[in-house]
């Protein structure tokens, strides 16, 4: 067991450092609610951080945050050694939980997007692009609408599309929600591939004890609302890993590592949706 | 085309059939209704009269400005009340009530208000013929997933890139669904406008026909404008299951 200590790592080998980063909005009723409180966490370069806790404590806000689509109302965040404020940087990817694919491009042309807005040159487009399609299993169906893919593919399509820009950092929020297990098992190899040749440094959220479990380097385990870090899991996973792994005795210590610090949280929340 | 597609043009195909017995036996009367062979034959010649051609154009000039100002008036209107909550919730209940409203009675009005000829046909037919395209884009405009707004937000896109390359392509389908309603309500509002008063037009001739009791040339005009609108409608249909296919909300 590690807590997150942003001090103790140097920002050359740091990708994202956040400190003491909280937000609070106002609900439909004008009343100010706190999402996130005090969330501290760096990620060097090249970590596969999981993020996971009980429904409502504020993942989804946090990747929003980091991803530097919403601005914090406190505490900072920086890329790379420059502050996120409220605007995307350079480098960093979002796979979204809902499907992002556009349904009026064809996948190449949905896989492309980022790259022609970018102005990026035409033949390192089709490079990129083609390389892509392979990695993700999709050259067959470079020609298709989504309309033509399964959930799967259709996700498939999105990690590819955010894969081209090259991204250093990859923000992940429960992009295999909709899926299947099986389906889920098999992304997850996809995902860990992707880490591994592409060397990005890699931050998921997920509901899946057994995915966070599999996957990471770290996991970092939030309380219930207002959301902060109660742990940090170090896995001990090799770099060569796949979904294979969750046979080892290490997977089952971590989700019950886990679901130690879920549980009470996960009921709490059960019964106040209840009440 | 498809089994229920053959199956549609069969029953269509029998049932002119049957008209065109009954007509021919006598068992319906031409003062009634003539043959459609007669109908096809009348329009063929119709068609070649010059006064015949002029309504024509005047009535498919009236009704492609009619559109035009309802498509592009409806999307300009849908978009400032989408943008605009406070004048939306002022706004939606008129809209959602104006079928109800027999929109003829202001046939009147507009005739002392633009004149009796094209621009009060075109007003009235405006007023049938925008409600669908405001309906349809303020439908359109909400129902764009949020996810595409953040993606474009990840790829740092201005907003007119966004507008451009993901708003208005992500409406399409429902923008599509108001053209269809617009084209519809406009050559309604233009031809029925025309049948009750006008100086011209396919609707005037047909008034003027039946006024005659010429059934030949009444009938004849009739099918020219169910095979036009017909052909107009199936046209957009297909477009639009097109776009509904493709975003995968067929």
């Amino acid at each position: 067991m590690e807590l997150a200590n942003p001090a103790s790592v140097t920002l050359e080998r740091t990708a994202l450092v956040a400190a003491g980063v909280g937000h609070e909005f106002r609900d439909r009723n004008g009343r100010t609610v706190r999402a996130l409180g005090g969330i501290d966490v760096s990620l060097p370069r090249g970590d596969f951080f999981s993020v996971i806790g009980p429904s409502g404590c504020g993942k989804s806000t946090l990747m929003e945050i980091l991803a530097g689509l919403v601005a914090p109302t406190e505490g900072s965040i920086t890329f790379e050694g420059a502050p996120v404020a409220g605007r995307v940087p350079d480098g960093i990817g979002v796979v979204f939980q809902e499907d992002a694919s556009f349904p009026w491009l064809t996948v190449r042309e949905n896989v492309a997007f980022g790259l022609r807005r970018a102005r990026v040159d035409g033949a390192e487009i089709a490079r990129r692009v083609d390389y892509a399609l392979r990695f993700m299993g999709l050259r067959d169906f470079a020609a298709a609408h989504p309309a033509q893919l399964s959930g799967g593919m259709r996700q498939r399509v999105c990690i590819a599309r955010t894969l081209v820009q090259q991204p250093r950092l990859i923000l992940l929020d429960e992009p295999f929600a909709a899926l299947d297990q099986q389906t889920r098992l098999v992304m997850g190899d996809e995902l860990l591939r992707l880490w591994r040749e592409s060397g990005a440094t890699v931050v998921l959220i997920t509901h899946s004890l057994d995915e966070a479990a599999m996957l990471s380097d770290r996991i970092g385990v939030m309380s219930g609302r207002p959301g902060r870090f109660v742990d940090t899991l170090v896995t001990g996973h090799p770099r060569e890993r796949d979904s294979r792994i969750l046979g080892d005795p290490r997977c089952a210590e971590l989700t019950a590592a886990m679901w130690g610090h879920l549980r009470d949280s996960s009921l709490r929340a059960i019964e106040a949706a209840g009440a | 085309m498809n089994a229920v597609a053959w199956t549609r043009v069969a029953v269509i195909a029998g049932f002119v059939a049957l008209v065109e017995a009954l007509c021919r036996c006598g068992a319906i009367k031409p003062f009634t209704l003539i043959a459609p062979s007669a109908m096809a034959a009348s329009l063929v010649q119709l068609v070649q009269k010059p006064d015949v051609r002029a309504d024509l154009v005047f009535t498919a000039v009236n009704v492609a400005i009619t559109v035009a100002i309802s498509v592009v008036g409806g999307f300009a209107a849908g978009v400032l009340l989408h943008r605009f909550g406070r004048a939306r919730r002022v706004v939606s209940p008129l809209l959602a009530a104006s079928y109800a409203v027999p929109t003829f009675v202001f046939y009147p009005v507009m005739i002392v208000l633009f004149g009796l000829g094209r621009w009060s046909l075109i007003a009235i037919g405006v007023l049938l013929g925008i409600v669908g395209m405001i309906v349809n884009t303020i439908d359109g405009l909400d129902r764009i997933p949020r996810v595409y707004t953040k993606t474009a937000a990840m790829q740092r896109m201005s907003p007119l890139a966004t507008t451009f390359l993901i708003v208005l392509p992500a409406a399409t389908p429902h923008l599509v669904t108001g053209i269809k309603l617009a084209v519809t309500y406009s050559i309604t509002g233009v031809i029925a406008g025309e049948f009750i008063l006008s100086v011209a037009g396919l609707g005037r001739h047909i008034a003027l026909a039946y006024n005659d009791l010429d059934n030949t040339a009444m009938y004849g005009l009739l099918l020219l404008l169910l095979l036009a609108t017909t052909a107009v409608n199936v046209a957009i249909h297909a477009w639009e299951g097109r776009m509904h296919r493709l975003w995968g909300r067929a």
